[in-house]
């Protein structure tokens, strides 16, 4: 028998129903797993409390109450509130934070029937791109534990990757769970914003956070994903007022019929993005474009030839605006957080100072103390485009730019169904690497950054090892509401393909 | 038009007043927003700005926004825009408050009111939705501060003027009228002790005809005597200054009630970059104009409206229909009191002259009726309407004579439990008062009174006419004042023709 | 558009946030540099081109997003012991921080 962490969600889910292993089985073999977890992923466990959910769950499997999902274990990441277990959004400041309410999309899953098996390590405050951001010590990538494992849902890529979960919940905000699932070869989606409710979710920037899951396959993120994402009209003013998809509706059609009209699916690639289609892009927009690396490159590329193998056509298409999405991307996300954060100022939870001379030198040393580097920088870079003086010449042109992304990829979309991609330029880089250099770490997230920005619904999958051995992912990108669309198109590439089945060799 | 200058400067006061508005529950959240209760028990996690919270806009603020608006004959806007107004104070949980910036709800508009015999018009710049901050309380922890956040997250509607007001009387008034208006529709309760109506004055001097001075603002009034006395003071200082030689710097001060001064606040140069930008985490607010308009046709109706009204249906002086509709309280009474008895200008009288002094008597100008709670009998004063009615009604069937009718009232208003009306004819048997309608009996008693007054008979046949009064008077204190006075002067003028 | 050592200084203060001097420094040298591919920015001829403050301001696929307005009812119960938990400083039910001065 396959051993249960080899197993995905929908196979756990199955086997649980058919009652081949009981929840509290399948529970204490996770659990015994997360315990030794040498990758720095898990930040919080509480064994009574995942056991007490797992029996809760064999119960409803007796008595024919179950939910979808039920008795399939699942850890979140830590930017997640949860009122059974500490919050620390990877940050110092939150100090033992206990929350008295569950996240909705935690709650959510709890009521399909999963079990809660620990809170996983990211980034502070979902901030970085390499989980080197932590104050909890950075999480290394199982394929290699020298290499960082993508960021800011680090802990949950490398869990996932590792076998230590069947699946994690992640944040992606800038692709905080496209790069993870990329850099450890996992499957990860982002739905279109508004689809998950933000409600419980630690804020960095609003119009950019979304929650989404990270699993081994298109097929179980699509099970997560419908479990996940509903209405949540009385919490969250954000939240799409659009009726709960069954997302995994769609995944057996072939690409030959996948198209807008029945026909064959077209797939946008941008010009530039890939070197394929570099050498008539303007030679400003080439300079500021990171190439990939060759070989992640060469990977992606044949990925995009496995669809084409299954009847996919391609079309170019132009994202002229992507370079900009860098500056625009910061500016708004760092605006934002600036403010969401300062409501981290010792008065109401978390960490205060322990000694000041007044008020303010309290706020003043309690903030000092609580956040780390990454986070003070975008803080301060926040509250300087929004001061009296900038906020036109950098936030208001940044949101007309944004708008200008936006509407690029409408006019792509009038000529595709899906865009693919590159997920990042290289593979995952070597531990303080770019440590010294947050702007170079800002410059990877390139192809990212773009969907973010419109709100668009994107998924990253595995098409094979890159430089160092390393996983490349490839980005699917889908127009408003398309999610179903986007797990078709991952779910036939992997019918097909096995690079999704492969594991590091760190995780036997 | 004119102002009256001090010491030869002209004043010029804006307002900013922060009206808290009467819902239920909190703007963004759904924690209560009642008055009074145990620190911190009523701040949900939202209003605590817990981690992972989200504001959720209440329906009821929107639409004491529209009617306000309505009142003042303002533009609604379609659409409008929430902002995040960024600052750090421990009263404030998120470390901003969300308010709007560039485009408020309500836009323009006006409050008139009459100041002495003139009538004067406030324009308003605009009215705008946005979160109260919680409270510090200073008085039992040394060197600390204790935080409650109970009233974080209650509504306010921020109401803007221009800087039209040129005296510390024509700003009262002008406070005391947006304040009627708003406890009028019901928008606000008006208590000003309980911080529901806060005004901040923006006080600057110049001389006639120069540019507008520099501002400083007055932050917090709370009562409206304050108010007056605090932009007196603040109007004399800043003379003073500028006599002086000094120039005014833009300040926010407080008003000290004890010493009767303003104070410039402590404040760091950069205080005031607010850093607004557009709430993420709130959509535009949008209003249909089908729902300006159900709104419009479901309001009470305004009290211009009424008092047009009273003089229309009811016959009423101009003034007498302004003063009664100066509080709600006072025409809903009249106008029962009216209906019953059928005698709107007696009415409109007695709740002008006789109602209204347990009011001013001694009272704080910023105490009224709508102090007051409503019975169980649906009465808010003392005296039911119905009782007054009947009172009225006796008068007017000369049961009992006015000045009777008057002690009656005060007596029934001071009463342990109010008097009902079928208890009122019992009442004045038992008093006595039941006025000598019977003439026959009358006449006996004026002819004795000529006879025993023969004097002031002749001084009146000779032209005094106080000598009638004196014969009045005797006629009465005769019939130990049961005697009709109409009556009286009727037979006596019969009987010395 | 270089920021100096007066900018870090009055927006750390903004920002309520204690730089020690190296920091500052870096802190200086390291948002430089984010503002040096910032520039690019203000080269976009971005007239008659609206902010999108929102992807929801932003899908054709859907009427616009409005903000949803809830019934007004008190409907939050009391929950003052969960929800102060873990503050720093509690005392009969307030928050404590150090003395405010107006």
């Amino acid at each position: 028998m396959t051993e249960l962490h080899h197993l995905g969600v929908a196979e756990l889910a199955a086997k649980l129903k058919n009652k081949e292993a009981s929840a509290e089985k399948v529970t204490e073999h996770f659990l015994e797993r997360a315990r030794n977890d040498v990758h720095n992923a898990f930040l919080a466990i509480d064994p009574e409390l995942t056991l007490a959910q797992a029996r809760e769950s064999d119960a409803k499997l007796a008595n024919g109450s179950a939910g979808p999902l039920e008795g399939v274990p699942i850890a979140h990441k830590d930017v997640f509130v949860t009122k059974d277990l500490v919050t620390t959004a990877g940050s110092r400041i939150l100090n033992g934070y206990r929350s008295p309410f569950d996240a909705t999309v935690v709650a959510r899953l709890r009521q399909a029937g999963m079990v809660t098996l620990g809170k996983l390590n990211c980034d502070e405050f979902a901030m970085g791109s390499s989980n080197e951001n932590s104050a909890f010590g950075p999480v290394t990538n199982p394929w290699n534990t020298a290499h960082v494992p993508g960021g800011s849902s680090g802990g949950s890529a490398a869990a996932v990757a590792a076998r230590l979960t069947p699946a994690a919940t992640g944040t992606d905000t800038g692709g905080s769970i496209r790069q993870p699932a990329a850099f450890c070869g996992i499957t990860g989606i982002k739905p279109t914003y508004g689809r998950a409710s933000r409600y419980g979710m630690v804020a960095y920037a609003s119009s950019l956070d979304q929650a989404g899951p990270m699993a081994r396959s298109a097929e179980d993120c699509a099970l997560l994903l419908s479990a996940m994402c509903a209405p949540d009209l009385d919490r969250d003013s954000t939240s799409l007022d659009v009726a709960a998809e069954n997302f995994s509706r769609d995944l057996l059609r072939p690409l030959a019929r996948a198209g807008k009209d029945g026909g064959a699916l077209k797939i946008g690639v941008p010009r530039g993005w890939l070197s394929e289609l570099r050498d008539d892009v303007s030679a400003q927009f080439s300079d500021q474009l990171q190439r990939v690396s060759p070989l992640a490159d060469m990977r992606i590329m044949s990925g995009i030839q496995e669809l084409m193998r299954q009847g996919a056509k391609p079309i170019e298409i132009d994202l002229p605006n992507t370079a900009l999405a860098i500056p625009v991307y910061y500016i708004v996300a760092c605006a934002e957080a600036s403010s969401n954060l300062s409501r981290f100022d010792g008065v109401k939870f978390g960490h205060r100072a322990a000694d000041f001379a007044d008020l303010t030198d309290m706020y003043k040393k309690t903030r000092a103390e609580g956040f780390g580097q990454e986070v003070k920088r975008r803080i301060m870079t926040g509250a300087y485009v929004l001061s009296h003086g900038y906020y036109d010449a950098y936030y208001l042109q940044a949101q007309k730019i944004r708008r200008m992304i936006a509407d690029d990829f409408q006019s792509a979309f009038a000529q595709c169904d899906v865009i693919a991609g590159p997920v990042a330029p290289t593979t995952a880089w070597k531990l303080g690497d770019k440590a010294d250099d947050p702007v170079a770490s800002y410059l990877a997230d390139i192809f990212t950054l773009p969907a973010s920005l419109a709100g668009l619904p994107c998924m990253s999958l595995p098409v094979g090892l890159g430089e160092g051995n390393m996983p490349v992912g490839m980005q699917l990108i889908g127009n408003y509401l398309q999610e179903a669309k986007l797990l078709n198109v991952a779910h036939q590439y992997q019918l097909a393909t096995e690079h999704h089945k492969q594991q590091p060799g760190a995780a036997a | 038009m004119s102002a009256k200058l001090v010491q030869g400067y002209e004043v010029v006061i804006g307002f900013e007043t922060h009206a808290q508005l009467s819902t239920q529950s909190k703007i963004f959240s759904r924690a209560s927003t009642e008055f009074g209760k145990e620190p911190n028990t009523q701040a949900c996690a939202v209003d605590l700005a817990l981690p992972g919270t989200l504001p959720v806009m209440n329906l009821g603020a929107v639409e004491r926004a529209i009617e306000l608006g309505l009142a003042l004959g303002s533009h609604i806007a379609e659409r409008s825009v929430f902002a995040r107004k960024n600052y750090f104070y421990p009263d404030l949980p998120k470390g901003y408050q969300i308010s709007q910036f560039e485009i408020p709800v309500v836009q323009g508009g006006e409050v008139s009111f009459m100041l002495g015999e003139e009538k004067k018009t406030v324009r308003l710049v605009r009215a705008h939705l946005e979160e109260d901050a919680g409270k510090s309380l200073h008085e039992d922890f040394i060197g600390q501060s204790g935080i409650d956040l109970n009233r974080a997250g209650t509504p306010l509607l921020e109401i803007v003027t221009e800087p039209d007001m040129r005296s510390s009387d024509e700003a009262v008034a002008y406070a005391k009228k947006l304040h009627e208006i708003v406890t009028w529709i019901g928008i606000c309760d008006g208590n000003m002790q309980e911080g529901s109506f806060r005004c901040d004055a923006n006080v600057s001097v110049r001389k006639p005809g120069a540019a507008l001075g520099t501002r400083r603002e007055i932050k917090n009034l709370n009562s409206f005597k304050f108010m007056q006395q605090a932009i007196d003071y603040e109007v004399r200082w800043q003379i003073e200054e500028i006599e002086d030689g000094r120039a005014i710097q833009q300040a926010t001060v407080l008003f000290n009630p004890d010493t009767g001064e303003t104070r410039a606040m402590r404040t760091k140069e950069d205080a005031a970059d607010y850093r607004y930008f557009p709430d993420p985490d709130l959509p535009p607010l949008v209003i249909g104009r089908d729902w300006v308009e159900r709104v419009r046709s479901e309001m009470v109706e305004l009290p211009w409206v009424m008092a047009a009204r009273f003089v229309r249906d009811y016959g009423l002086p101009e003034y007498d229909a302004a003063q009664l509709t100066q509080h709600k309280t006072f025409a809903d009474y009249f106008e029962r009191t009216s209906a019953l008895c059928s005698q709107p200008k007696l009415a409109a009288n007695w709740v002008i002259n006789e109602v209204r002094r347990f009011f001013t008597d001694g009272a704080r100008d910023d105490d009224g009726p709508w102090a007051q709670e409503v019975r169980e009998d649906g009465e808010t004063f003392r005296v039911p309407a119905s009782t007054l009615a009947k009172i009225i009604s006796r008068i007017v069937d000369d049961t009992i004579s006015n000045a009777s009718a008057k002690k009656l009232f005060q007596e029934f208003w001071v009463a342990e439990n109010p008097v009902k009306p079928e208890e009122v004819d019992a009442i004045i048997d038992a008093k006595g008062l039941r006025q000598m309608n019977d003439s026959s009996a009358l006449e006996a008693i004026i002819d004795e009174v000529l006879a025993a007054n023969a004097k002031n008979v002749e001084e009146f046949k000779a032209g005094n006419a106080k000598a009638f009064n004196a014969l009045v008077g005797q006629a009465m204190k005769a019939s130990k004042g049961k005697a009709n006075p109409a009556q009286v002067n009727e037979l006596l003028k019969q009987k010395l023709a | 558009m270089s920021l100096t050592t007066t900018d870090i200084a009055r927006i750390a203060n903004l920002a309520r946030l204690e730089l020690q001097a190296e920091e500052s420094t870096r802190m200086l040298d390291q948002i430089n540099a984010f503002f040096d591919i910032v520039t690019q920015i203000s080269q976009v001829d971005t007239s008659g081109v609206l902010p999108m403050a929102h992807p929801l301001d932003a899908m054709p696929t859907m009427p616009p997003i409005h903000l949803r307005l809830r019934p007004d009812v008190a409907s939050e119960p009391n929950d003052r012991e969960a929800n102060q938990r873990s503050a720093p400083a509690v005392e009969r039910g307030l928050f404590l921080v150090p003395k405010v001065i107006e």
